[in-house]
């Protein structure tokens, strides 16, 4: 039996130490959010925090995050930095398919938690690991700027 | 369990607890066919007693916007405020729900708005009419003294109002009228406005559904492995050790794959890893892609069906000063959907209900009918939002291969394609190979332009009956009626099948081939005659001032003809395709060793009529790097008769870091309007090869780029 701190509730699961985190969250808890992409750390789709760091759920075991608090983006929204990059988000509209933006929000929040005012380079660091196929990158370059508050240039 | 009720349960399982946080809520989207209202005028809308509007979408939502825009142009005449509106997808139905420029249901080939811009303005027009008139009769008024605004009927004389809410029973009575005036669209008020997406809530808390998402009482999950060669059978499995894996509860061979079943993924994906399946590599177990080139070049030599001939090319470019040759190649190319390929399934002994993402429901119900033997009413497809189309969710084969599993699986089960079997199983976009000619005068004026075209055919294995006189129009695409004149133009095309690999759309379909050849050799003529290429290119187009303009204005806003720094370079594109106007120019950095940086991308679009020009700008940023990912590395090659790409690792796409800043400007005008989704991915890559021709003198005839230029 393992239990982890999800969002917040502690839940107690017959699961394998080594099962991904990924596939615990979507298969056993139902918590669809979060989403499988590559399965190898590849593309950030599955990215969640764990104690607030930006984290691969696809190739993080359970065990890892045993004791640790895991946010979803399910609760992302009620973190003072979740909720301002979501309203971001929102206002420039940035989803297109919007599969692969929880992903983006979860790392654009942790980006934001850590660095409130980030740089472009800073961006491209924190976000460089989140694919988007729909190319919604120079959105997500605004909204992150926005919801930090950093004016943005013309082209 | 009846269905409704089944679909009632499922969907309190999986969506709407998770709203929430304060966000404001726009766009509730629900699973297929769940509404039941009193008040359904025609198959796209449904207004209940609460006056709550519901809109079934005839064209799925995989991130193109249409979730809007269609809403849009019906609310534009039901007059009713679109950010309260339910949006339902549409169950299978190629008839109801088709896509009048396509034939069947089919959300594809950017014909969303330009197929359903009269038929959805007309479905709101007509609800709109009943409910006038209903409120006419109520008050035994004269309906012209009567108008509709927001969600209400109104009596102008007398101030007298009624919701629509109140008036559907009565307005469900009236006949449905035949003919309706629509607005004219300098009468719009919201049709043309930016609007925000009704889709993007559920997309920034995680409650969105996808197929993927789907969440079934007692639904167990599959991970699927076919055999890894084309055209390969399966062999052996060691069903033991799979079932050794705890959680695992079934091995499901097929002919030619196989699956493991489990109660979750994980347990799954290491069942299938146990079972170690041994393959039979079957007829191409030495295919590689050096054969398939092969093979279209030796095509290539043959003359091909003629789908063009104006005057007498050979002649002319026999006879001119001097010609100039090319061949352009491009490669297969994966779709790579941020979703992978998923399926979910439950067969019973009464049906086959089906939970997945598709471009394309009546097909795809269709193919399972066939499968099956079950009957229309039996296949049921509960469509989802797609976690990316691009043409690889026009194909069904995912869903045929997931029914097969689930017909040997009790209770409902996900099958999942793990990244790596979705890109080497995927159907490809397919090899082309094209041989061009030019003939050119004294002064360096081309005077006869001819075009071979050689590749698979997807149009003869998808739709053969759109074929005409031997002529694939997709194969042809943007190369047969290519924006330039010339007196003597011959284009020709001849198909030659990869043998055992599928071929299928990709996003910008014909256009985005025949756009990067065409555009490409019209550079390397303006080359050859020592001319500006957007001089070049404008002296071609006397006949088209739409194509003059979009191409000048991209030109203004780039700087075009201003000096840059060495190493940098500007490079410009036309693309008239899908009813539009788009032209782009590229700025790209060549560098020995960082290779090529594309930094901007000015982006100048005539659509004709905008109907969400936000989601004009986003479909052309979403284009732009679309097609600059397959251009500067998207390649699927071939290897012993396998893909030897597996993830995004080996099968590169930009990331954020690489994306260029990009400026979209719109041309305003009444024309009809064009599509939008594919033209900025086809217009991109002769623009960016192109740029690079500027920067570093080399030019690239041979798609991806990759290291092109270090070795140049």
């Amino acid at each position: 039996m393992i239990t982890l701190n999800v969002n917040g509730k502690p839940r107690n699961l017959d699961i394998a130490e080594d099962m991904p985190l990924l596939w615990t969250l979507r298969d056993v808890l139902s918590m669809t959010g979060t989403k499988f992409g590559c399965g190898a750390g590849l593309c950030g789709a599955c990215t969640v925090h764990i104690d607030g760091q930006q984290t691969r759920s696809c190739i993080t075991p359970v065990s890892a995050a045993v004791g640790k608090k895991i946010t979803t983006i399910e609760a992302v929204g009620a973190t003072p930095a979740g909720k301002k990059v979501q309203a971001a988000w929102l206002s420039l509209d940035v989803p297109q398919c919007g599969y692969c933006q929880s992903g983006q929000i979860m790392s654009a929040s942790a980006l934001l938690a850590a660095t409130p005012k980030p740089s472009d380079s800073d961006i491209d660091s924190a976000m460089a690991g989140n694919i988007c196929r729909c190319g919604t990158y120079p959105r997500i370059r605004a909204a992150i700027k926005k919801a930090a508050g950093v004016t943005d240039t013309e082209v | 369990m009846n269905r409704r009720d089944f679909l009632t349960a499922t969907s309190a399982l999986g969506g709407g607890l998770l709203l929430g946080f304060g966000l404001p809520a726009r766009g509730e989207i629900r699973d297929t066919l769940t509404t039941n209202a009193p008040f359904a005028p025609n198959a796209f809308l449904r207004i209940d007693r609460t006056g709550k509007v519901t809109f079934v979408m005839p064209m799925i939502e995989m991130g193109q916007g249409t979730y809007t825009s269609l809403p849009m142009l019906i609310a534009e005449e039901l007059e009713v405020d679109v950010d309260k509106v339910a949006i339902e997808h549409s169950p299978p139905d190629d008839k109801v729900y088709v896509n009048p420029l396509i034939g069947i249901q089919m959300a594809g080939g950017s014909t969303a708005v330009r197929g359903m811009y009269v038929p959805l303005r007309r479905a709101g027009a007509t609800a709109r009419v009943m409910l006038v008139t209903a409120a006419a009769q109520r008050w035994k008024v004269d309906p012209s003294t009567c108008r509709a605004e927001n969600g209400a009927v109104v009596h102008a004389p007398t101030g007298r109002k009624l919701g629509y809410g109140a008036l559907v029973d009565a307005a469900a009575k009236l006949q449905v009228p035949e003919k309706v005036a629509l607005k004219e669209p300098g009468e719009f008020k919201l049709v043309g406005t930016p609007h925000r997406r009704l889709d993007t809530s559920g997309k920034v808390n995680g409650s969105a559904k996808f197929g993927i998402d789907t969440r079934l009482p007692g639904m167990k999950f599959a991970v699927v492995a076919a055999s890894p060669t084309f055209g390969g059978k399966l062999v052996s499995v060691d069903e033991a050790k799979a079932k050794a894996v705890r959680g695992v509860s079934q091995v499901v061979r097929l002919d030619d794959a196989v699956a493991v079943v489990a109660i979750h993924t994980w347990a799954a994906k290491q069942g299938l890893a146990a079972a170690a399946p041994q393959w039979d590599a079957g007829p191409n177990a030495k295919l590689s892609t050096a054969d398939i080139v092969e093979q279209l070049a030796r095509a290539s030599e043959n003359p091909g069906a003629v789908a063009r001939h104006d005057g007498d090319a050979a002649t002319a470019i026999a006879g001119a000063a001097r010609k100039v040759d090319a061949i352009y190649q491009q490669p297969f190319l994966a779709h790579a959907t941020m979703e992978p390929m998923n399926c979910t399934v439950q067969v019973t002994k009464e049906g086959c209900d089906i939970w997945t993402g598709t471009q394309v429901p009546g097909l795809t119900q269709a193919a399972v009918m066939k499968l099956t033997g079950l009957g229309r009413e039996q296949v049921r497809i509960h469509n989802h939002l797609l976690g990316g189309g691009f043409g690889r969710r026009l194909e069904y084969d995912g869903t045929v291969r997931a029914v097969q599993i689930a017909q040997q699986v009790r209770g409902p089960v996900q099958v999942i394609w793990t990244r790596e079997e979705d890109i080497q199983h995927d159907m490809y976009r397919p090899y082309y190979y094209d041989r061009l000619s030019a003939g050119v005068d004294a002064k360096g004026r081309a005077v006869a332009w001819s075009h071979r075209i050689t590749g698979s055919s997807i149009v003869a294995r998808y739709s053969p009956s759109w074929i005409k006189d031997g002529v694939d129009p997709d194969a042809v695409e943007s190369s047969a009626n290519l924006p330039y004149e010339f007196s003597d133009i011959h284009v020709d095309w001849v198909a030659q099948e990869p043998p055992g690999i599928s071929t299928t759309w990709w996003r910008g379909v014909g256009s985005t081939r025949g756009t990067f050849v065409v555009e490409s050799f019209i550079d390397e003529l303006a080359t050859s005659a020592k001319a500006d290429p957007l001089a070049y290119r404008i002296a071609l187009l006397e006949k088209n001032p739409r194509a003059r303009a979009v191409l000048q204005l991209a030109a203004e806003r780039s700087g075009w003809g201003k000096p840059l720094p060495s190493g940098q370079g500007r490079g410009i594109a036309l693309c008239t395709g899908f009813g539009s106007f788009i032209a782009q120019v590229v700025q790209v950095s060549v560098d020995k060793d960082s290779g090529v940086n594309p930094t901007h991308v000015w982006c100048a679009v005539d659509c004709g009529v905008q109907v969400n020009p936000d989601t004009i700008r986003a479909q052309m940023e979403s284009g732009i790097i679309f097609g600059l990912s397959a251009a500067l590395h998207g390649e699927i090659t071939i290897k012993d008769g396998r893909v030897e790409q597996t993830n995004f690792g080996d099968y590169r796409v930009l990331r954020i870091n690489e994306a260029p800043r990009i400026r979209v400007d719109l041309v305003k005008n009444l024309e009809a309007p064009g599509g939008i989704g594919e033209p900025g991915t086809s217009c991109v890559m002769p623009a960016l090869t192109n740029a690079i021709f500027a920067a570093a003198g080399k030019r690239i005839r041979k798609l991806p780029v990759g290291d092109q230029t270090r070795a140049a």
